[in-house]
């Protein structure tokens, strides 16, 4: 057993920690939180300059082929930095719906893009309110014209092209396909939306009749999109876990430097116990991100049970460390000059934009199940 | 034991229910129903003036501070009389954030120590909402550790000069009079050298700069005091005795607070009954019923606890430190209320425009505004630490600063 990150790999997680310092530090995310622009363009391009954009993309298609590892640990920066870009959307969604249903023809036409980072890509999938079924998908395609539609859509704004999940005929899961729109033809209205995290822009989409090519076979997109969101779950679960530890290292830090009642409030034990519980939590999230990791990696079969297994602890894990890390710096937190609330809002930003936490704990659940009876079955 | 009013206390509530109905502002009763806690959205009218408004009406007619003595503004009602009218007055009670404050804290500190001429003059446009008062308690390194305070008051004649710093003074940028605790002897113990005042906030030297909270509103500030000069006449309590007048201001806060909070569990409910998932509204949900089940009765062993305080108090108790049972609970339920409503809506739970997100987005509001209820006028924390030491009688914090002269306390550098 070997349950650790390679010595390539942590160097890979220690060179995308100098980078994002420098290049993504708070003022950045700050500019981006308060300002109309999408995304920071140049962090942008470093990051594809730096090669982790491609990280997992093959080299046969212009990424550097390295694998979901690396993309694990980068993902893990990206969280800790709060990097304002749309590497979740392009990198985590759009780029691994082509990777798992693409042809040769859309792999060889995007790929080498989003690697690049020239095109940005997103995933529109919800409409409503509550949990995404099969059923609620209103949107709909046929004959290569798509209406319907989504919100909110995830870097909407600025991206060139999306994945849209929208109905082809009929009820259930079959009745869901997927498609490539190219977001600046005729068809596609956007709109930006207000949401609790305004340093990761969001916008409303509406297609009338735009052109749709598909991706995949008709009516799997159910089932592709299931397993593209676990992948993205991980990846996700790693900039969940990078995002706590970074709010405890706050919370401790000014926990040394507060002085109530003539000493360190880190010096009471009520505030020690807190950082003690904002640790064991991110410890435990990161664990089973490990897992999650691995499952994506190898391309195991435990991959949705890993998948959902980080995705509701590192959830938890987050939301956790982020409004904790508030509660330790007293007034100070509550204010806007102070950095707690860019975690708190990406914490909860980061627990609804793959589906709720309380459903990935049905997924969890479900496919726990399911794995048993299989096992009694053999 | 028995909830039902009695004859008189059917009266008084038929009596309320009666004037409400004839007076209360019903165009802004779709508004206030969907205000949610931490903003006051009335769509074109200014939730100042709406405030204002109905406060000056409920006291004309003699409905404002009921609890207070008439000639001071109010109506010498009973603390039960007080409870009715709560509960009839309901949703408009919202109007009333702008006065919590000046009516729950500032009115009872003058009521207690200052002289009959100046309760007569200051008590009764406090109670009709003319004017508004704000308590300058908390410092930049003075916040849990109240009486660590340093701004400064020196005597000049008949006069003190006040200079020094407060920080997360709640509506000071609307504030007409302000509550003032001052260091009047840094050479004596932290808890003896602290004096009160009341101050008109247009005096000249007070700055008043407001911060900018994370859920993008501006309600605290900083408030700047240089060389400003207080009339002795406007001292509260003796010299040196501030820290037992702000026990006086902090007992009404946890009654204040304590018996209202509100906790978001029928906002929460009223969703829960309304969101559809693709099995039927939420509340179907097992799991859903299970956390509103948990929610539901700490909402009601609150309200419940309060109304044994507020029995007792009308017995002549005085209300004591397990009231700080309520903002302790209510804090944090309001916070994982919020957090498990936005989840309930899914991806529709990021959404914060009122015209885009469920509910109008009262939700969203919540989330962004519930960490301050946690800290403001006693952190979750120091409430836990006044019910293990003043309520279950634990041994207190080891204190390194409790008999040093205040100067000679370490500051880290502060
Ligand atoms: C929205 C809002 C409105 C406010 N309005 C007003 C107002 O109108 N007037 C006014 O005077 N003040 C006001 N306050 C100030 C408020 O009362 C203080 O913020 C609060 O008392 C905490 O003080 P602090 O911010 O200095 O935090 P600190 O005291 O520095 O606390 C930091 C952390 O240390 C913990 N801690 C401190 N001491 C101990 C201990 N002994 N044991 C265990 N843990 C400890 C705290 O719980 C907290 O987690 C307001 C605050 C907020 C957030």
């Amino acid at each position: 057993m070997n349950f650790d990150f390679s010595d390539e790999q942590k160097q890979l997680r220690d060179s995308a920690r100098r980078f994002l310092e420098k290049q993504s530090p708070v003022a950045v995310v700050r500019r981006v939180l308060e300002g109309d622009e999408g995304y920071d363009k140049e962090l942008w391009k470093g990051l594809a300059e730096m090669g982790f954009t491609g990280a997992a993309i093959p080299e046969e298609f212009g990424g550097a082929g390295l694998g979901h590892l690396e993309l694990c640990v980068i993902a893990e920066e990206l969280g800790r930095s709060l990097a304002p870009t749309p590497f979740s959307s392009s990198i985590y969604l759009a780029a691994e719906f082509l990777m798992a249903a693409g042809s040769e023809e859309q792999k060889a036409k995007y790929l080498p893009k989003l690697a690049s980072g020239e095109w940005i890509g997103t995933f529109a999938f919800a409409e409503g309110v509550g949990e995404v079924t099969p059923d609620r998908i209103a949107s709909g395609a046929s004959q290569g014209k798509l209406s319907g539609t989504k919100v909110p859509v995830p870097d909407g704004e600025i991206a060139d092209f999306a994945v849209v999940a929208a109905n082809t005929g009929g009820s259930g899961v079959r009745s869901v396909s997927l498609f490539l729109v190219d977001l600046s033809g005729a068809g596609v209205t956007r709109t930006p939306v207000k949401t609790i995290d305004p340093s990761r822009k969001h916008a409303r989409i509406a297609f009338d009749g735009a052109a749709a090519e598909p991706l995949g076979a008709a009516g799997e997109g159910w089932s592709i999109l299931t397993n593209v969101l676990d992948r993205a779950a991980v990846l996700t679960a790693f900039e969940q876990v990078g995002g706590s530890d970074r709010a405890l290292e706050m919370a401790r830090d000014y926990a040394l430097e507060r002085i109530a009642f003539g000493r360190q409030i880190g010096s009471f034990q009520a505030i020690k116990h807190i950082l003690a519980d904002m640790y064991v939590s991110a410890t435990l999230a990161r664990s089973n991100c490990y897992w999650g990791a691995y499952a994506l990696s190898t391309g195991s079969a435990e991959l949705p049970e890993a998948a959902a297994t980080a995705r509701v602890s590192a959830t938890q894990a987050f939301q956790h460390c982020s409004t904790n890390n508030i509660q330790v710096h007293g007034g100070m937190g509550f204010t806007w000059q102070f950095d707690c609330h860019l975690y708190y809002k990406r914490s909860n930003l980061l627990a609804l934009n793959l589906g709720s936490l309380s459903q990935w704990e049905n997924k969890l659940i479900e496919r726990m199940r399911a794995g048993n009876s299989a096992k009694d079955a053999a | 034991m028995n909830f039902d009013d009695t004859p008189q206390e059917a009266a008084f509530r038929a009596e309320a229910k009666s004037w409400i109905a004839a007076n209360a502002p019903k165009a802004l009763e779709p508004e206030l129903k969907t205000s949610g806690f931490g903003g006051l959205y009335l769509g074109s009218v200014d939730p100042m003036q709406a405030a204002k408004a109905w406060q000056k009406k409920k006291a004309a007619a003699g409905w404002a501070c009921l609890h207070w003595p008439k000639d001071y503004g109010g109506r010498g009602a009973s603390p039960i009389e007080r409870v009715i009218w709560g509960q009839e007055e309901g949703l408009y009670a919202k109007l009333s954030a702008p006065f919590t404050i000046g009516h729950g804290m500032c009115g009872p500190t003058v009521m207690a120590f200052a002289s009959e001429d100046q309760k007569r003059e200051r008590l009764p446009p406090l109670a009709s909402g003319e004017e508004i008062w704000c308590q300058l308690f908390s410092e930049p390194a003075a916040g849990s550790d109240l009486a660590g305070l340093r701004t400064r008051a020196e005597k000049d004649g008949d006069d003190w000069v006040v200079n020094g710093q407060k920080i997360w003074t709640s509506g000071a940028q609307h504030s007409d009079w302000g509550l003032l605790l001052t260091r009047t002897d840094p050479s004596v113990a932290k808890h003896k050298g602290l004096t009160m005042f009341f101050l008109n906030m247009r005096s000249p030297g007070v700055e008043v700069r407001p911060i900018r909270q994370m859920n993008d509103q501006r309600t605290f500030n900083e408030v700047f005091f240089e060389n400003v000069r207080i009339p002795d006449a406007q001292r509260l309590g003796a010299v040196g005795q501030g820290w037992q007048v702000s026990l006086t201001t902090l007992m009404n806060e946890r009654l204040s607070i304590g018996s209202g909070m509100p906790t978001g569990f029928p906002d929460l409910f009223e969703l829960a009954c309304q969101l559809e998932t693709p099995d039927g509204p939420a509340v179907d949900d097992p799991a859903v019923r299970a956390k509103l089940a948990d929610w539901a009765v700490k909402a009601s062993g609150l309200r419940f606890t309060a109304f044994r305080a507020l029995s007792a108090l009308s017995k002549g108790e005085t209300p004591g430190p397990e009231n700080s049972i309520g903002k302790l609970v209510a804090g944090s339920m309001m916070q994982d209320i919020a957090k498990f409503a936005l989840d309930l809506e899914g991806h529709a739970g990021l959404l914060t425009d009122p015209d885009d997100a469920p509910a109008l987005a009262k939700f969203q509001t919540m989330l962004l505004r519930s960490p301050a209820t946690r800290i403001e006028g006693g952190s979750d924390e120091i409430l836990r630490n006044i019910i293990a030491e003043r309520v279950l009688g634990l041994p207190p914090d080891i204190r390194v600063d409790k008999d040093v002269a205040f100067n000679a306390i370490p500051t880290g550098g502060r």
